[in-house]
């Protein structure tokens, strides 16, 4: 079907089956923290204050329930947990394709909870121990069973058979070398599979949920692929195994990504970040009197643009993913700030990345 | 090749069902012109052997019909957007009624065009072309149109008033003085449902069904 049809059949049956949900989480979107509840958190001297400043935002009563002394990690923790709520009442009551989105969504946590749990068995560690560390949104049934498995064959099926992470094993990995691959390069080959798939996944729902999320996908994957080549600097990793951890569904493919294999030090990734007038402005050297922001920062703050544009248009999936990803942006904004009361260094206090500026 | 770009289970059923209707009606069309049946392909004899009163009740049902499936297609996507929004923001609940009252609206437009073009009906005696007459053939046909007008019209207008009312909903709970601006764009899609209904009015007129 041409696109324009698809289109349209998209926004008029659109809300026969998901738009309860759009209504719920745009209303959950207006809690996001503004810029003035930003600058009352970095009033605060204490997390007393802070936790007194959440209780007149949508936060509520989050942090005052509970009985344990206030710490950044219970914080972090705490606002973890609200957003694990906020996604388990959207997940419940989603009906294809809406529900095979909001899971990939909860893939890339589970990678990183797989990930950590067979470094883990491979230790011979106890898996009692690991699984409290795990990412909530990424669990799922055979967690404890990663853990148990002692050879990398039962790790393997046990794995493949039964989680929805099985076709990302599938392309990424064969059953022989699962121990001696490093837990990143697992990592990266998983996340690989998962977002190509995420992204084609995208595609085919076509309309404007492709619109809005194929150009984050693609930056999802740009930016793992510029954060491998600047970690690889002074390992062996060599370029034909960098070029396999590399996903290809990006802006960078294919001859970003075969100029970056070969890259051996900073500039040349700046060089190859140059050609494309997005990721220049990412490389590029701050202005003489700006705040100095981390790469990771800057990033985070090209992230966090594209997900706002999510909220421009209506009757598509974006919203959901966009919600999710600004909601851990907030997270990390708070801790950010409950680490600078704690630790009295308010001159870095504003460096949190501000989400929807502008409004009131 | 070509079976592999219909991957899609949806799309080898599209593509098989248009396929076996063209070709029918090709074959058809095909095999009456070479037998030379083609004198009987006779729309002339179609249209005045098909009674009026077909017409005029297929213009009803149609005037009542396609107007309800254009408020329900309204409503529900206005409905679910206010529930949605609701849930953050209860003060939308019953602002948003209005919404819902203008896709409502074009409803009560089917049904009482519907109860007119009705109560123009009349029995006549007459079961030839020539004993029936013209007039119960223009009735018949007007009534018909006006049918059509009226649930085309009132179908798009419902889907108009519905999609932007969910935008209004979804904008109010945001920033509650969106809620009126919005609300002038539906007035005008609500318009476009009036306009069915006068043109309907305007064609059946000068029905008058009888002997």
């Amino acid at each position: 079907m041409p696109v324009p049809t698809k289109c349209l059949n998209m926004k008029l049956t659109f809300n026969v089956d998901h738009g309860y949900l759009e209504g719920l989480v745009r209303g959950m979107k207006a809690g996001i923290l503004t810029s003035t509840d930003y600058h009352n958190l970095a009033q605060c001297d204490t997390l007393e204050d802070m936790k007194l400043h959440l209780q007149s935002t949508d936060y509520g009563k989050l942090l005052s329930s509970s009985e344990e002394d206030l710490t950044v990690s219970l914080v972090d923790s705490k606002l973890r947990a609200n957003l694990v709520t906020e996604f388990s009442c959207l997940r419940s009551n989603a009906l294809p394709p809406l529900s095979t989105f909001l899971d990939y969504i909860t893939y890339s946590y589970m990678i990183d909870n797989v990930v950590m749990l067979i470094t883990g068995a491979l230790k011979q560690r106890d898996v009692a121990e690991l699984l409290p560390r795990c990412h909530p949104l990424g669990a799922f049934d055979q967690m404890a069973a990663v853990g148990i498995a002692r050879t990398p064959t039962e790790l393997y099926s046990a794995i493949l058979v039964d989680t929805p992470l099985a076709p990302f094993f599938q392309d990424a990995v064969s059953e022989s070398n699962l121990d001696e691959m490093e837990a990143e390069i697992l990592r990266n080959k998983l996340y690989k599979a998962y977002i190509e798939s995420f992204h084609s996944f995208c595609k085919n729902i076509g309309g404007v949920t492709a619109d809005i999320m194929c150009p984050v996908l693609e930056f999802e994957a740009d930016r793992r692929t510029f954060i491998i080549t600047v970690n690889s600097f002074g390992t062996e990793l060599s370029g034909a195994d960098k070029s396999a951890l590399y996903p290809s569904c990006g802006k960078l493919y294919p001859e970003g990504l075969r100029l970056l294999a070969k890259a051996e030090d900073h500039e040349q990734v700046k060089a190859v970040a140059n050609c494309y007038p997005e990721y220049k402005l990412i490389f590029d050297d701050p202005e003489p009197g700006a705040d100095f922001k981390t790469l990771e920062d800057r990033f985070f703050e090209q992230e966090v643009k594209l997900n706002m544009l999510a909220f421009l248009q209506q009757f598509h999936f974006g919203v959901f993913y966009s919600y999710v990803k600004l909601k851990e942006q907030e997270s990390r904004n708070i801790v950010w700030i409950a680490e600078c009361v704690t630790q009295r260094q308010k001159s870095k206090i504003h460096n949190y990345i501000p989400i929807f500026p502008g409004t009131h | 090749m070509l079976l592999e770009c219909m991957m899609n289970g949806h799309a080898i059923l599209y593509t098989g069902v248009t396929l076996a209707f063209w070709s029918t009606i090709l074959i058809v069309g095909i095999c009456y012109t070479i037998f030379d049946l083609g004198f009987r392909f006779d729309v002339a004899w179609f249209l005045t052997e098909t009674s009026p009163f077909m017409w005029a009740s297929l213009g009803i049902g149609l005037a009542i019909s396609l107007s309800v499936v254009g408020a329900a297609w309204g409503i529900y996507i206005t409905g679910s957007s206010i529930i949605g929004g609701g849930v953050k923001a209860p003060r939308i609940k019953t602002k948003n009624l209005v919404s819902i009252i203008f896709c409502e609206a074009v409803a009560i437009y089917g049904i009482i065009m519907a109860i007119v073009i009705s109560n123009m009906a009349e029995s006549f005696k007459g079961n030839t072309p020539e004993t029936i007459g013209a007039r119960n053939y223009q009735a018949g046909y007007s009534m018909f149109g006006a049918g059509l007008t009226v649930g085309f019209s009132n179908l798009f207008c419902g889907i108009c008033v519905g999609i932007v009312g969910s935008g209004a909903a979804l904008a109010d709970a945001q920033n509650a003085s969106l809620f009126v601006k919005i609300l002038i764009v539906e007035i005008f899609g609500s318009a476009i449902g009036l306009f069915g209904v006068i043109v309907a009015i305007l064609q059946t007129s000068k029905v008058k069904m009888g002997d």
